[in-house]
């Protein structure tokens, strides 16, 4: 498996010179750095470290990937994503709003926990919390401006799952394909940007 | 000194005693008073800092190891046990170990080598905490205040130098892990925050990047202790969730490369202090 990776690294320096080499070093070294910064994966997180095909390409290309790739990604991150059983992405909007303002869990000097999912780190959501950033969009009347429509909910689950899936190489976690997020806590999350009682609607 | 020591303490634990959820007005506030108090550090005898210099200093001339011997012939890349200006040119390569390394592996390296130092407990205590001093923090204290004021030059001549940069570069580029970070993913675009916290751009040379390099190590008031920039990016990867990278290991090293080239040019004021 580790041999494959490798020879889909040479093959990448070797297939598109200008990606690796404009930027002064070639994938091989890059590794090599790599192990030695992280020389054996710590129990319990063999699941976790993650430097797929997919943020191979985004790192390389600093999030600009062409547009071959870019659909390639969208399609096989689309893929991935599991929608709840029953069909229903509702869950519970209050809930959703605690999660989103829980940025604790998943270090590694954190003990084995519910992740929130920090939402608040990047997008503006409920007006009333004014401690929020600015990586991301903001996010207020989401649900709102998209008509409440069922099937945006479902899009937005979806990105929650799989941000990639919607937008190759955008900053956002993929918090649904890593198991950081739950599948309740996920229905929530989209319950707080689509239910018409959620205060990132009003 | 002690006095001014437990006032300043005591006003800082105010000043960033609020949570996740402060308002917007309190974070105000606090960065106003936070500011007050940078000012009141050009007096080096208010900035707890200083004490980890003290304590550095005299880590620097004490015999110890199996040899015995201090510290005191280290090279730390202008001449054997030259201090004023060294740190301001590193990391840097060093032919007698054929690699680049920062002031701590530099350190670890003539620990070593010269004084048959214990690593392995040197590296147990590489960051302090309450009741444990770190002798790396300590010297790295003492060693960069004696490059305050000095210009950061960032030495990219040897091949391995410009390896190490662009390595640097690289790994700054590089996400993984279960969130997908990268350093850029915080630091590649301008004015932007997490929650209220302001983000430096260190994507591009200049004014961030400077301010940035120019103010490490620091006296960090929410942990009691002086940092150096090894714990700086210890955190950055705690942070997007990656595993814990090695203290000391070559990437880390590759990335204060990469950002002091960054930051060429930028002034040194350190041990500086931040929240």
């Amino acid at each position: 498996m580790k041999k494959i990776a490798f020879a889909l690294g040479l093959a990448l320096i070797v297939t598109t010179p200008a990606l690796a080499q404009d930027k002064g070093i070639d994938a091989a070294t890059l590794e090599k750095y790599t192990k030695a910064m992280w020389p054996k994966t710590p129990e319990g997180w063999e699941s976790r470290i993650a430097y797929d095909d997919t943020m191979k390409i985004c790192s390389e290309t600093r999030n600009q990937p062409s547009d071959a790739d870019f659909a390639k990604i969208k399609a096989r991150e689309a893929a991935t994503v599991k929608f709840p059983a029953d069909g229903n992405v509702m869950g519970d909007y209050k809930s959703g709003l605690k999660i989103a303002n829980n940025g604790r869990g998943g270090t590694f000097t954190d003990k084995p926990m519910t992740n929130g999912a920090n939402c608040y780190a990047c997008h503006q959501l409920d007006l009333q919390e004014v401690s929020y950033g600015t990586l991301g969009p903001s996010l207020h009347l989401y649900g709102k401006n998209r008509g409440f429509k069922p099937e945006e909910a479902k899009a937005a689950y979806a990105k929650i799952y799989n941000s990639m899936g919607t937008a190759p190489c955008t900053n956002m976690p993929r918090f649904g394909y890593h198991g950081f997020l739950t599948e309740q806590q996920m229905k929530d999350l989209t319950a707080m940007l689509f239910d018409p009682n959620s205060p990132v609607n009003k | 000194m002690r006095r001014k020591i437990a006032v300043f303490a005591a006003l800082m634990a105010c000043a960033v005693g609020w949570g996740g959820v402060a308002s917007a007005q309190q974070a105000v506030d606090t960065e106003k008073e936070l500011e007050k108090y940078r000012q009141m550090m050009s007096d080096p005898m208010s900035n707890p800092g200083f004490l980890a210099v003290d304590r550095g200093e005299q880590l620097w001339s004490l015999k110890r190891g199996t040899k015995n011997v201090s510290l005191e012939t280290c090279d730390l890349g202008i001449g054997p046990g030259k201090l004023e200006g060294a740190f301001a040119k590193l990391p840097r390569y060093f032919a007698d170990a054929d690699k680049v390394m920062d002031l701590e592996q530099r350190l670890a390296f003539c620990m070593d080598k010269i004084q048959g130092l214990d690593l392995a407990d040197i590296k147990k205590r590489r960051f302090g905490k309450p009741g444990q001093t770190s002798d790396m923090e300590d010297l790295v204290a003492f060693i960069a205040n004696k490059s305050s004021g000095f210009k950061i030059e960032p030495q990219l001549t040897h091949a391995k130098e410009k390896e190490a940069a662009a390595v640097g570069e690289a790994l700054f580029y590089r996400r993984g892990d279960v969130l997908d970070f990268s350093c850029s993913t915080c630091h590649g675009e301008e004015g932007k925050r997490i929650r209220l916290q302001g983000l430096p751009d260190l994507s591009k040379p200049g004014k961030d990047a400077q301010a940035t390099m120019g103010s490490w190590p620091t006296y960090r008031v929410s942990q009691g202790q002086l940092r150096t920039f090894q714990h700086r990016l210890w955190d950055c990867y705690r942070q997007q969730r990656a595993p814990e990278p090695g203290y000391l290991s070559d990437g880390l090293t590759a990335i204060t490369v990469f950002l002091m080239k960054q930051a060429a040019g930028g002034e040194l004021q350190v041990p500086s202090i931040k929240r």
